[in-house]
C-alpha cells in the first residue's frame, strides 16, 4: 500500500508491522538513527486501556467490513477487544453474549482525521481557544495533545450520534507549521494520555493558502502572500534537513522541539497532514515535499482535489474532504459536491472528514450525500465501498490501518451497530464498542457519557 | 450600480409563467403537514398552484410532466438565512449581511441588497430551495434592520416580500452589542421601542438613542404590523423576551435559534410565538446553550409551539440546501430512545409551510394548496433522504435552470487531464 513507508516509519512506537523487504531495510537504517537520538520520543505516553468487554456475537446484521466488502444476514464475533470474524450461515457459536441485530447494520467505527475537539472545545469561550499558536507562522514545536481538554462535551456527541471511535486532533490552520497532531480513542479519560491511541504515529499539521498569509500579513509579518507562505515553508524545511543531517551524523545538537518534529517527518515517523484547498497549491506542496524529501499523507479540505485527482492518485496522497461545504472563503469557492466520488473514481484515496464538532456527528451522512451526487453523474460506487472513506482510508492516513479501520480478524473491535442503513438520514448508532467494550448504548441512559463540564448543569445526561 | 438597479427591480413583479403545467403520477407532498399522496397531480397556471392531490383533473392544453416514481413537493422554504446578501462570506466587499460601521441600524432594508447573481442562489435553487427568509446581521447595535422573503429564481426579481420583519440580537450576542450586559441589552431594547412609540406620535427628542429614520423603522414593530425576529438561545432569555410584551403588548414576536426553547416550551406555546429553531444544535456552544439537544424542535412541537427550521449562524448565507438533511435528522430521532423527533410529515412542514406561516407569508408560499405560488420540485426519491436529488424546479410556475458554477466546474473536470487544449477551453 502506498502508506507502507509511513507505517514502517512509525515502527519506533509500533510493536510489529508487516512490511516489505525494502521497507524493513529502511527500518534498520532508522533504528541506527534512533540509537543516536538522546531525547525521549514518547515523553507523554499513552495510558489508554481498553475497558472490559464480553465475548459478543452481533447476529442477523448487514455488515460493511470497512475495506469494501459487504455481508448480509451475518454474525460479527469479537472477544478480548479484538474482532474474531464475520460469519454468514450456521448457528451462533456458544460462549458469546448475543446481540440481535435484525434489521440493523454493523460497520467499523468511524475515524475522523480532522477534528479540533479538545483544542477548540465547547463551550467555545475565549478561555478555551487552544488550537492555534498564532504567534509565529512556523510553530512545529507545539503539540496538540498539550491543548486537548479531555472534558470536551463534543467527544460524547461524536460517539453517540456519530459512531466515531477514533479521531485525530489537529492544531488549527493559522500557521504554516501548526504543530503536532495526536490521534486518540474516543473514550473519556482524566487526561489526554488516557485517550491517546496506543502506537499511533504523530502527525504534523501544515497549512496552505489564505489563513497563514492573512493571520501574519495583517500583523505586518511574513508571510503576507502565497509566495511568502512557500518561502517560509522552504526555509524551515531547509533548516530541518540540516538539523536532521547533524543528527544522522551523530553530531551534538541543541534540542530544538520544532526541528525534532520536522526531522521526524523527514525520517518518515511523523505523517504530514496538510490543510490545502486549491489544486495549484496542492501541486506546489507535492513538489516541495520532493524537494526536501518527505511525503504528504493527506491534503485536508482539498476542495479542488477533483481538478488534480490523477496527480493525487499517482502520488498516493489522500484527500480528506467535506461533501458539500463551499463558498465561505475565496479558496473554497470552487468546491463541488462530486469532489469525493471524483477523487475515488480516479483511484486516489478519498476520506470524509469533519473539522467540525457538529459535522463529526454526521460523517456517515456526508458520505451518503457524496455517494448520491456521484451516482447522479454515473459514478456508481457501492455503499460498502463508500464506507472505506469513513474508516479504512482515514486509518491508513493516520498510520493505524494495521490496528483498526476495518473488521478484519485480529483488529481492535471498534464497532458500531446502527439502527438501520447507516447511509440513511433516518439512522443513528444503536451501540458502539471500542476495543470490544460497550461504550454507548442508545437503550441505556447510563451508557451515555457525560463530561465533567456538563455534570450538574442543565441538560445533563439528556439525549443529545 | 447593480445594487441600485436591483432596488428598482424589487418593485417589479417577479416573472410568472402563464403556461399551465400538470405534473402527474408522482408521490405528492402538500407541505402542510399532511401525508404524502400517491399518484397525485399538481396543476400550475399563471404562476400559481390551481390544485394538487389525488383525482385532480389535467386541464386541456396543459403541458404534462410525468413524475411516475418521483416525489413532487412544494419548493423548500429556508426558514432563516442570509442568502442573497453574501457572495463569499470572507470576502468583505461581497458581504452585505451586516454593517458594522453604519450610523443606521433598524432602518436598514435588506431587499435592495438581495443579489440574484450570488452563487448561493443557483446552488440552492438546484438543490430544491425556492424561497428563503433573509435576515440582516446585527452590526454595531442590537437592531440589524429589515429582512425580506425572497425567491431563488434565475431572474432579476428576487424579492417576494420586502420589509417582512425587523431583526434584533438578544441573549449573549445582544448583551455584547448593547455595551456588555443583559441589563444594558434590556435598557437598549426598551429605550429604542419607547422612542419608536414616541415617533409614532411624531415626537422626536434631542437626546434620543436612535436616529429619526431608525425610530420610524421601529414604529411598525411597536404597533405589531411588522414581525420582530429575536435571536435568543437560552431559556431564561426566552422568558425575558416573552415578558417584553408586558411593556409593548402589540409586539409580534418570532424567536430565532431558541436552542433551549424546549425548557420553556409551554410558555412559548402559551404566548403563541413562532420559532425558527436551529435543528441540530446539541453542544453547549455557549453558556446560553448548555441544555442544547436535537430533541428541541420535537419537544417544542409536542408542547404546541409553532416551530420551523432556521439556520442562524450556521452557514446560512449558502447552505439552505441542508434544510432537508436537518429535517430528516429530526425524523431519525424517533428511533432513539428518550429523544423526541418529528413525524416525516411534520418534519417536511418545518421546511415548507411552517417557516412561511411564521414569516407571515403562508398564504402565498410554502405549500401546494390552491392559490399558492407555483414553486414545485420533482425529486428522484424521498426529499429528506441523503442520496436523493432534484430533477426539476419551478418558481412562480417558471421552469428553472439547475446549472450552477458548481455543475459547470464538475463537468469541466469530469476528466481532469487536459485534452488537445487546456481545460480553460472546455465549456
Amino acid at each position: 500500500m502506498r502508506l507502507t513507508k509511513f507505517l514502517v516509519g512509525t515502527a519506533v512506537v509500533l510493536a510489529a508491522v508487516t512490511a516489505p523487504a525494502t521497507a524493513r531495510k529502511k527500518d534498520k537504517e532508522e533504528a541506527k538513527t534512533e540509537a543516536k537520538a538522546t531525547f525521549n520520543k514518547d515523553p507523554y505516553p499513552s495510558t489508554y486501556h481498553p475497558y472490559a468487554g464480553v465475548p459478543t456475537a452481533v447476529t442477523n446484521v448487514t455488515v460493511y467490513d470497512g475495506e469494501g466488502a459487504k455481508f448480509q444476514n451475518a454474525t460479527v464475533y469479537f472477544r478480548d477487544g479484538k474482532v474474531e470474524g464475520i460469519e454468514t450461515g450456521g448457528a451462533v457459536k456458544d460462549g458469546y453474549t448475543v446481540v440481535d441485530g435484525t434489521g440493523k447494520w454493523v460497520t467499523p467505527g468511524i475515524i475522523d482525521v480532522h477534528s479540533h475537539l479538545g483544542d477548540y472545545p465547547t463551550p467555545s469561550v475565549d478561555a478555551h481557544s487552544d488550537g492555534n499558536e498564532a504567534t509565529g507562522a512556523a510553530r512545529p514545536e507545539v503539540w496538540a495533545e498539550h491543548s486537548v481538554w479531555p472534558q470536551d462535551p463534543g467527544f460524547s456527541r461524536a460517539l453517540a450520534n456519530g459512531g466515531v471511535t477514533a479521531l485525530q486532533i489537529l492544531p488549527g490552520s493559522a500557521n504554516l507549521f501548526g504543530g503536532r497532531s495526536v490521534t486518540i480513542k474516543n473514550v473519556y479519560a482524566r487526561n489526554v494520555q488516557g485517550m491517546k491511541f496506543p502506537g499511533a504515529p504523530y502527525g504534523l499539521k501544515m497549512a496552505c493558502g489564505e489563513n497563514p498569509k492573512r493571520v501574519y500579513g495583517s500583523k505586518g509579518q511574513m508571510p503576507s502572500t502565497r509566495m511568502g507562505n512557500m518561502a517560509v515553508n522552504r526555509q524551515t524545511w531547509a533548516r530541518a534537513v540540516e538539523y536532521k543531517r547533524k543528527l544522522d551524523k551523530g553530531e551534538t545538537v541543541a534540542r530544538d522541539l520544532g526541528m525534532e518534529t520536522l526531522a521526524g517527518v523527514l525520517s518518515g515517523e511523523i505523517l504530514v497532514h496538510n490543510h490545502c484547498y486549491r489544486a495549484d497549491e496542492m501541486s506546489l506542496v507535492i513538489d516541495m515535499a520532493k524537494e526536501f524529501g518527505y511525503k504528504v499523507s493527506t491534503f485536508h479540505h482539498a476542495v479542488e482535489s477533483y481538478k488534480i485527482a490523477d496527480l493525487l492518485a499517482k502520488e498516493g496522497i489522500c484527500s480528506a474532504m467535506w461533501a458539500d461545504w463551499w463558498g465561505f472563503k475565496m479558496e473554497s469557492y470552487d468546491a463541488i459536491n462530486e469532489n469525493i466520488p471524483l477523487v475515488h473514481k480516479a483511484g486516489a484515496c478519498a476520506i470524509v472528514h469533519s473539522d467540525d464538532a457538529n459535522g463529526i456527528q454526521r460523517l456517515n451522512q456526508e458520505a451518503a450525500k457524496a455517494l448520491g451526487d456521484g451516482r447522479r453523474i454515473g459514478i456508481d460506487i457501492p455503499d460498502e465501498v463508500a464506507w472505506t472513506w469513513l474508516s479504512y482510508n482515514p486509518a491508513k492516513a493516520l498510520g493505524i490501518a494495521d490496528k483498526t479501520g476495518s473488521l478484519k480478524p485480529g483488529k481492535m473491535a471498534d464497532i458500531v451497530l446502527w439502527n438501520g442503513n447507516p447511509l440513511s438520514v433516518y439512522t443513528r448508532p444503536d451501540k458502539v464498542w471500542i476495543d470490544g467494550a460497550l461504550m454507548y448504548d442508545a437503550a441505556n441512559p447510563k451508557m451515555r457519557p457525560v463530561s465533567d463540564f456538563e455534570l450538574g448543569q442543565p441538560g445533563e445526561g439528556d439525549t443529545k | 450600480m447593480k445594487r441600485f438597479l436591483l432596488g428598482c427591480a424589487a418593485l417589479i413583479a417577479a416573472p410568472v409563467s402563464a403556461q399551465t403545467v400538470a405534473i402527474t403520477g408522482g408521490k405528492v407532498v402538500i407541505g402542510d403537514g399532511s401525508a404524502p399522496i400517491d399518484n397525485g397531480t399538481v396543476v400550475i397556471t399563471n404562476g400559481r398552484v390551481v390544485a394538487a392531490g389525488a383525482g385532480v383533473a389535467v386541464p386541456a392544453g396543459a403541458e404534462r410532466i410525468d413524475a411516475t416514481g418521483k416525489w413532487v413537493t412544494p419548493g423548500i422554504v429556508a426558514g432563516f438565512t442570509r442568502m442573497g446578501l453574501v457572495g463569499v462570506d470572507a470576502v468583505d466587499p461581497s458581504n452585505d449581511a451586516g454593517a458594522r460601521n453604519s450610523p443606521f441600524n433598524a432602518s436598514l432594508d435588506m431587499a435592495p441588497a438581495i443579489n440574484p447573481d450570488v452563487a448561493a442562489m443557483a446552488v440552492n435553487r438546484a438543490a430544491g430551495v425556492t424561497r428563503a427568509i433573509v435576515s440582516p446581521d446585527a452590526g454595531n447595535v442590537i437592531f440589524g434592520g429589515q429582512g425580506a422573503v425572497i425567491d431563488t429564481g434565475a431572474d432579476m426579481s428576487p424579492v417576494t416580500k420586502a420589509k417582512a420583519f425587523q431583526f434584533v440580537e438578544f441573549g449573549e450576542a445582544g448583551a455584547r452589542l448593547a455595551g456588555g450586559s443583559r441589563p444594558a441589552l434590556i435598557a437598549a431594547f426598551k429605550t429604542a421601542l419607547g422612542e419608536a412609540s414616541d415617533a409614532a406620535k411624531g415626537i422626536f427628542r434631542e437626546e434620543s438613542l436612535l436616529k429619526r429614520g431608525d425610530a420610524l423603522a421601529l414604529v411598525p414593530v411597536v404597533n405589531g404590523t411588522m414581525k420582530l425576529f429575536v435571536h435568543v438561545e437560552g431559556a431564561p432569555d426566552i422568558l425575558t423576551v416573552l415578558s417584553l410584551k408586558k411593556d409593548f403588548p402589540a409586539l409580534n414576536l418570532v424567536l430565532v435559534g431558541a436552542t433551549e426553547g424546549w425548557r420553556v416550551a409551554p410558555q412559548i406555546a402559551a404566548a403563541k410565538v413562532g420559532v425558527l429553531a436551529s435543528a441540530l444544535n446539541d453542544l453547549p456552544e455557549s453558556f446560553e446553550q448548555l441544555a442544547a439537544t436535537q430533541s428541541n424542535i420535537g419537544r417544542m412541537k409536542k408542547a404546541g409551539v409553532q416551530v420551523a427550521i432556521g439556520m442562524i449562524n450556521d452557514n446560512e448565507a449558502r447552505q439552505a440546501q441542508l434544510s432537508m438533511q436537518y429535517a430528516g435528522n429530526l425524523v431519525a430521532l424517533n428511533k432513539v430512545p428518550g429523544a423526541t423527533g418529528l413525524s416525516w410529515d411534520q418534519a417536511f412542514a418545518t421546511i415548507t409551510s411552517a417557516p412561511a406561516e411564521i414569516a407571515g407569508v403562508g398564504a402565498d408560499i410554502g405549500s401546494l394548496r390552491a392559490g399558492r405560488r407555483g414553486d414545485v420540485v420533482i425529486w428522484d426519491g424521498d426529499p429528506l433522504e441523503l442520496t436523493s436529488g432534484v430533477q426539476a424546479v419551478w418558481i412562480d410556475g417558471v421552469k428553472q435552470s439547475l446549472v450552477s458554477r458548481q455543475t459547470r466546474l464538475r463537468d469541466r473536470y469530469m476528466t481532469p487531464t487536459e485534452g488537445a487544449l487546456p481545460n480553460a477551453y472546455d465549456r
